[in-house]
């Protein structure tokens, strides 16, 4: 038996959530006594393809592809090599492509599927896996009771670990019964340097107490040298300070990434709520009293005035010295 | 253009959560419940555009026991034009979804909306199942939507920017933030008028549950806040560094 891992490239280029779940999967195979087969679509050269034998594929299914997929048939895509392949496993990464891929694949195979899943399975045999629910105020575990497994892993949750082994890779069209597209890709706008804030492991994040649009150099700056995505909470995103993009919590974006820096911001619970699923907290408030230094891991209490310069200037340091 | 908002009701936020005797589901005392942010967000930008004349109805539907009528409601308080309920506690996300596809195959929408996420269960899949069940094509992580004609411009955001699809009818849309800015609030007129609007309930499909929530449990609580002294921020990273290893 296998596990079956979609892995995802942009322009090529494995992204390391695909590695990240490939590491994954070779542990679950470890346990599940399984063998490790990566899907991978799209125009990728063998140089890149072969990485993915770093992390534990032994076996690498490349379908040559250049053109856009609409989710719909990529679902059926997928769905028909996980019926060539056998898999009783398959795992994506929990970002917008795979929570537009998996719930296809699962409907088609008829299985069970639990996303936002941290950690290895508790339990193999009944399968049972962890994850937050209630905006992360409850630990569950949720058992898959079908045959064929569809598990969507939060992302920064395992990390990335090589695991070398010899792979083949087999290049292959499209065979799969595709429908008639019923939508077209019309334009893609990139932002260079822009992070996307759900995949983001470092995030920056300011509130009311920065006090206004004209501070956020810092934060920016701050991010800029921790390679991390830019956040904030609903008023300041309500004022127009901040784009809305970067909104965070009950309302906003629901992330997860190794670190949150929180600069002014007092840990409202509907804040809260977008950001507990982040590994360590870090808060900087002028407030001893405010909320958020309940759920941070390290805090200043003080100006984030003060603050921010002496932690840019430690992070050019450690930096310069990487 | 005919949309179908599929709507979960969850406890609010701010809500104290406990778990039940059974440990597998959450104790619903003095729960307050409340339409899915998301959602919420789904249905204004439905309504927005039913105001601006491209859509001729919005109805809202969902699969729950008797409970959730408030929350339907509301939803037709704030402007939809009629509520479906499913009427069965749903077991899983399949049990919602092949539930969610009976309705849309006895009467049809253009478009579906679903959120991003319950703040419940937090599934993120019932949208990509229901457009699996349906063989529909699907678009994620939508953060804006307009429909010129026949058609529907949508737009999402992926890693480093956003994409603009064009896409015919039907489809479902998996909304986030971006797809309305704030939530409609419902008026006075609305709330006196919800009480006339359809809420028409039926019977589900019998469904295995796929999942079950084997058990739930509370986090451990978090290790005290380690404070760094603000003349000494810089120290700061190095510990995120050294002991943290998150930079
Ligand atoms: C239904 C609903 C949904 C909501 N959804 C969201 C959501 O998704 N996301 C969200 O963020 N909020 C949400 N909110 C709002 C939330 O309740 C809070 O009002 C909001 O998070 C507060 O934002 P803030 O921390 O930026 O501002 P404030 O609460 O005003 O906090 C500012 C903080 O900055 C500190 N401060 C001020 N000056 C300085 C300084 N110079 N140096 C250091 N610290 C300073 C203050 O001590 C204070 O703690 C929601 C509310 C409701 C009712
Ligand atoms: N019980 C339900 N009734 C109707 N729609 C639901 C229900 N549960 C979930 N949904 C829809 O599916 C979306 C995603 O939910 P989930 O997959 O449970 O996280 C929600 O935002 C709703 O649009």
């Amino acid at each position: 038996m296998s596990i079956l891992v979609y892995t995802e490239n942009r322009e090529g280029k494995f992204k390391k959530q695909s590695f990240e779940l490939v590491s994954y999967a070779h542990a679950l195979a470890q346990l599940a006594g399984r063998e490790v087969i990566a899907l991978s679509v799209g125009e990728v050269a063998d140089d890149e393809l072969k990485q993915l034998g770093e992390y534990g594929a032994s076996r690498i299914i490349a379908i040559d592809y250049s053109g856009h997929l609409e989710s719909r048939n990529f679902s059926k895509l997928i769905h028909h090599w996980v019926g060539a392949l056998g898999p009783d496993i398959v795992l994506f990464a929990d970002n917008n492509t795979g929570k537009s891929l998996a719930g296809g694949v699962a409907a088609r195979l008829k299985a069970g599927v639990v996303s936002g899943v941290s950690g290895l399975p508790i339990s193999m045999e009944p399968f049972i896996l962890s994850k937050m629910v209630y905006t992360g105020k409850v630990n569950a575990q949720i058992q898959i009771n079908t045959h064929h497994k569809v598990v969507l892993l939060a992302g920064n949750s395992f990390g990335v670990h090589t695991n070398p082994v010899t792979s083949i890779i087999e290049h292959h069209n499209i065979v799969a019964e595709l429908a008639s597209p019923s939508s077209e890709l019309l334009s893609t706008e990139m932002q260079k340097g822009k992070i996307l804030l759900s995949e983001a492991e470092v995030v920056v994040s300011g509130g009311r107490g920065m006090k206004g649009p004209e501070n956020w150099g810092p934060i920016e700056e701050l991010a800029g040298l921790l390679g991390a995505a830019t956040a904030c909470t609903r008023p300041v995103s309500d004022e127009g300070w901040r784009p809305h993009t970067e909104h965070v919590g009950q309302t906003g974006k629901v992330i997860n990434p190794n670190i949150y820096f929180a600069f002014g911001i007092s840990g409202a619970i509907q804040h809260v709520a977008g950001v507990s699923r982040s590994k360590v907290i870090v808060a900087v408030n002028k407030d001893p009293e405010a909320a958020i230094f309940s759920v941070a891991d390290y805090g200043i209490v003080g100006d984030v005035n003060q603050a921010l310069p002496q932690l840019i200037a430690a992070a050019k340091t450690l930096k310069d010295n990487a | 253009m005919k949309i179908l908002v599929c709507i979960s009701n969850v406890p609010d936020t701010t809500t104290r959560i406990a778990i039940g005797p059974d440990g597998k589901s959450i104790s619903t005392a003095g729960i307050q419940w409340i339409i899915n942010p998301w959602d919420e967000l789904a249905l204004t930008r439905a309504l927005e555009l039913k105001d601006v004349g491209r859509v001729t109805e919005v109805v809202v539907a969902n699969v729950g026991p008797t409970l959730t009528e408030a929350t339907l409601r509301k939803a037709l308080a704030t402007g939809a034009d009629r509520a479906l309920r499913v009427n069965t506690e749903p077991t899983d996300a399949w049990s919602v979804a092949i539930n969610l596809a009976e309705l849309i195959k006895n009467e049809a929408f253009d478009v579906i909306l679903c959120g991003i996420e319950s703040s419940d269960h937090n599934g993120s899949v019932v949208g990509g199942l229901l457009a699996g069940i349906l063989d529909m094509n699907i678009i994620s992580s939508v953060s804006g939507l307009d429909i010129e004609g026949d058609t529907l411009k949508v737009q999402r955001e992926i890693a480093g920017g956003k994409e603009l699809h064009e896409t015919s009818a039907p489809v479902v849309l998996v909304v986030q933030k971006g797809i309305a800015l704030a939530p409609r609030i419902p008026s006075m007129r609305g709330i006196m008028m919800a009480r006339t609007k359809p809420l028409l309930t039926s019977d589900p499909v019998s469904s295995e549950p796929m999942t079950a929530t084997a058990q739930l449990f509370m986090p451990k609580a978090k290790g005290a806040c380690r404070m760094v002294d603000a003349e000494n921020a810089g120290d700061l990273i190095r510990l995120l560094h050294e002991e943290a290893k998150v930079i």
